[in-house]
């Protein structure tokens, strides 16, 4: 669905995007995890033609991006990380105005204006002016606007950020219920490590402008060599029964516990206190976190960036 | 030529940019108010106070207030045209014009909606300034009435054009100042809304010259006060030349501004 190829954004003293090629399937959920300035929402800017690459190339929907603009605009719905909507204009009428720019014919306007409506989970607040929404609530207007003229593929740029945490859990409700009734490809930046974990089937970690990984999220941490188990017990002969097994890649002790590298602790913790007779036992997996620490040799910063439209973004 | 179906879609979405920009007008209450009661202030209490001391020249039986009348509709246009064409720069801050340059929707018809959207402000303030003129002894007749709404919505196209254009190279809004101190304030008080341009030392009327308001203001005097010295033809004529070059450039910065 997109093709990227060499693609490279620079700036005066600073490549924002750095060579970069990727192929996004059609009807997967894509995410570009990075910390903030890694490069994310340019890509993003180039891929929907506001922002002309500096060299490379790429095209979305089977359009190139820097010569046929119109056919990929009307290829693609985008949803930016500060509101664009107007907030002096109901939810409807925000809708209605768009419906014109994308000319979607008379006959079928208000009928896609509803169903969107209906999908985003809106239409009792249609004729409600959108500076009464909640943040959540504004972004899924947001995402109705990019549906209404049914793209192929959608950008979602942050689409949490700044959300408290039952509200992003509602986004991603109707993030994956809009990949499932409208058949469409999302490609969505984030720098929250859940968030790219619960809801994409394919990351691509992007950290200074090139994706320094890219694989399902079970295989970015399974990357990791697997699961951590915790076994505090008595039992002389507890070291030698553990080594017997062969899903043990490794055995420590720390703080009084056998620590253990295993493949997958849901099911090997289970056989190993049949043989162990332990007090206590746990296991952590490693998370996306993890992945990102191993991958950059830092930690991803939770904080939003602290840019204009952050501070002005009216969001919760 | 374009066929029907291709013009009625370009005219929609035309259409479209134009009727938010109205909705948004018609709810700003707060906005009208207050830019409508500006030159109102001016009217009354300048056009009386200066007015109680001086008299015009060239035009001795007219008093000051009447004078100023349409230099006073005049400012209502620069401001409302201007501004409104700078606010651009506001909506550039909070994403909205990205939604709509991300859509399929070429710069040179948002830049015309747009403009649309600002000459609609200033023909609905300038009506309300024409009704409240009757108060002070303005008469009307329906040509004078067409004359000046041709001037207001002339003169009002090329500032709109001047504040989207100015608007679309600032990125901050300290660029809003700017253009306030430099463009506007000079564009009222060079026009010769306030006094006539007869007397002027040499330095002040190459300036009132250079000035486009300039035009609107003497071709509205010409029309609302019928005083017969004036050139209108050739008022006129000058205001559509600066008309159309503020319209040209501002379809330039506007195709040349960037998105994000």
């Amino acid at each position: 669905m997109i093709k990227i190829r060499n693609l490279v954004k620079r700036y005066e003293r600073l490549t924002a995007v750095d060579n970069l090629t990727l192929d996004i399937e059609e009807n997967e959920i894509f995410g570009l995890l990075g910390s903030n300035g890694a490069g994310k929402t340019t890509t993003i800017h180039m891929l929907a033609t506001l922002l002309k690459p500096t060299s490379g190339t790429a095209t979305v929907n089977g359009f190139d991006i820097v010569h046929q603009p119109a056919k990929v605009r009307e290829s693609i719905g985008i949803v930016f990380q500060a509101p664009s909507s107007d907030d002096m204009l109901t939810g409807y009428e925000n809708l209605y105005i768009h419906s014109l720019l994308y000319s979607l014919p008379r006959s079928i306007r208000q009928k896609r204006i509803e169903e969107v409506l209906e999908l985003v989970g809106l239409s009792d607040r249609k004729n409600d002016r959108v500076k009464t929404y909640s943040g959540g609530m504004r972004r899924r207007l947001e995402i109705a606007r990019g549906l209404l003229h049914k793209p192929k593929v959608m950008f979602l740029d942050e689409p949490t950020l700044g959300l408290d945490p039952a509200s992003r859990e509602t986004m991603w409700k109707y993030i994956r219920r809009l990949v499932e009734e409208e058949k469409i490809t999302v490609i969505l930046t984030t720098h929250y490590m859940e968030e790219a974990d619960m809801l994409c089937n394919r990351i691509g970690v992007i950290d200074k402008g090139r994706i320094i990984a890219l694989d399902t999220p079970t295989n970015l941490k399974a990357g990791l060599g697997g699961d951590i188990i915790r076994i505090k017990t008595q039992a002389s002969n507890a070291e030698e029964i553990a080594k017997g097994f062969d899903f043990v890649h490794k055995l420590e002790y720390e703080n009084g516990f056998m620590v253990l590298s295993v493949k997958d602790a849901k099911r090997d913790l289970p056989v190993l206190l049949k043989q162990i007779e332990a007090e206590y036992a746990d296991f952590t997996s490693p998370t996306l976190n993890d992945v990102f620490i191993r991958l950059t040799g830092r930690n991803i910063k939770e904080a939003p960036e602290g840019g204009f439209s952050e501070r002005f973004a009216k969001y919760d | 030529m374009p066929n029907t179906t291709d013009l009625q879609v370009h005219l929609a979405k035309l259409y479209a940019i134009w009727l938010r920009e109205f909705k948004v007008f018609l709810r700003e209450k707060s906005r009208l108010v207050a830019s409508t009661f500006t030159p109102i202030l001016w009217l009354f209490v300048i056009g009386s106070g200066i007015g109680s001391t001086v008299s015009v020249p060239s035009a001795p039986d007219l008093d000051y207030q009447k004078f100023i009348f349409p230099g006073i509709i005049s400012m209502s246009i620069i401001f409302t045209s201007v501004f409104y064409g700078s606010y651009i720069i506001w909506d550039r801050k909070f994403d909205f014009l990205k939604s709509v340059m991300v859509a399929p929707v070429s710069r040179g018809t948002v830049f015309v909606g747009k403009t649309l959207g600002g000459m609609t402000n200033s023909l609905i303030q300038a009506s309300i300034l024409l009704v409240i003129g009757a108060s002070i002894g303005i008469s009307f007749n329906p040509v004078f009435i067409l004359q000046a709404v041709a001037v207001i919505l002339l003169l009002s196209f090329g500032l709109t054009s001047l504040g989207l254009a100015l608007g679309s190279y600032m990125y901050s809004l300290e660029g809003f100042q700017m253009i306030v101190s430099f463009v506007v304030f000079p564009l009222f008080f060079l026009s010769g809304a306030l006094f006539p341009l007869d007397n002027l030392p040499a330095w002040l009327s190459v300036l009132t010259a250079i000035d486009p308001a300039t035009y609107g203001v003497n071709a509205l005097r010409t029309t609302i006060l019928d005083i017969e010295s004036n050139n209108l033809a050739a008022d006129l004529a000058i205001l559509t030349a600066y008309t159309a070059a503020l319209g040209i450039f501002g379809v330039y910065s506007f195709r040349r501004m960037k998105a994000v």
